[in-house]
């Protein structure tokens, strides 16, 4: 049967893949997303060379 | 995934357009100078995208994560920081070469001989500087009501100053009447950088952009990369020729300034370099050799 197998040197990729699916989950668990939303959906003042 | 010059068979202009459509695709935002307010802006995209762009379906990584820093709460962005740590883990610079709008703006820009001219090693070290500021900034300068401003973004980001500031300006006459002295001093930028672009490849990307920075540290460590096979290489440096950085792709494929074009892959004439996941089926190595 086929197997895939990582090769050398491939494996800090997937420990930091891994470890930004739990960044991603920690953020989202924490409220994150919700509040980078009603930033995101207001003109940024700052962005533009206002605020 | 191909690996000579193309990501599936599609060249990287188109994926470089496709990229800066989709990520700009409200396209009433323009017409109206108003920002998109839907769904999509729960979604941090990969690249500098400001998400005061009338067009924008998504938020930028670079403004979002100094908005936390800056806020009440001053906290680091894990959503954020989780995005982009992933993305540089699978691909590394690759969406800057590939995806970022900003850096398809440099590259039309861009005349030939801008491929020639080499930055000093100074100037391309400032966008660490750049990023290190962009992260500290907001924790440790903070005003007097104990909230800081999203500095980079503020005073620096041209990349906002043409999608949010130009382009929402037109659109919008109340924005315009708002336009003052720090409009003008980030619009200043803004044209020095545009001159640049002519003149120098990639200006921003390799000096400025803290993305860019970020993702460089990646390189060396991304799942995909470039990997250059010493026995096949023939040594005739069309890869060097071909590289738009200039640099010497056959000594170090995963040089933290390369952007990953893939040019490199698409003119060498053995196959010596190739863009992958090194990734493969157990069964087509048995005995020791690649039988595919």
């Amino acid at each position: 049967m086929a197997q895939r197998t990582l090769p050398p040197g491939r494996g800090l990729s997937v420990l930091l893949l891994v470890v930004s699916a739990l960044l991603i989950a920690a953020g989202a668990a924490r409220g994150e997303i919700p509040e980078l939303f009603q930033k995101a959906v207001r003109i940024c003042l700052e962005c533009i060379g206002i605020g | 995934m191909a690996s000579r010059g193309r990501l599936w068979p599609i060249p990287r202009r188109a994926w470089q357009l496709m990229s800066a459509l989709l990520a700009n695709s409200y396209w009433p935002g323009f017409a109206s100078g108003t920002i998109y307010q839907g769904a999509g802006k729960n979604v941090c995209v990969p690249f500098l995208n400001c998400y005061s762009c009338p067009g924008a379906v998504g938020s930028c990584p670079v403004g979002s994560f100094q908005f936390f820093l800056a806020g009440p709460g001053q906290t680091v962005s894990l959503y954020v920081l989780g995005t982009v740590t992933g993305v540089g883990a699978l691909v590394g610079r690759l969406v800057c070469g590939w995806l970022c709008p900003f850096g398809l703006l440099q590259e039309v820009m861009a005349r030939p001989c801008a491929r020639r001219v080499k930055l000093p090693g100074i100037l391309l070290t400032l966008k660490y500087a750049v990023l290190v500021l962009t992260v500290s900034l907001p924790v440790l300068a903070i005003g007097a009501y104990g909230t800081a401003s999203p500095y980079f973004c503020k005073y620096l980001c041209p990349a906002g100053t043409l999608e949010a500031g130009v382009l929402l300006a037109l659109g919008n006459p109340a924005i315009r009447g708002m336009l003052g002295s720090l409009f003008l001093f980030k619009l200043a930028i803004l044209v020095l950088l545009l001159i640049l672009m002519v003149f120098v490849y990639r200006p921003f990307c390799r000096t400025v952009c803290p993305l860019g920075a970020f993702y460089s540290f990646f390189n060396a460590f991304s799942l995909w990369r470039l990997e250059w096979d010493h026995g096949r290489c023939t040594g005739c440096h069309s890869c060097r020729s071909a590289c738009p950085l200039g640099l010497a792709v056959d000594r170090t494929p995963n040089h933290p300034e390369c952007i990953r074009c893939l040019d490199c892959t698409r003119v060498c004439p053995s196959g010596a370099l190739q863009f992958t996941s090194g990734i493969k089926r157990e069964e087509s190595v048995v005995f020791g050799r690649d039988v595919r």
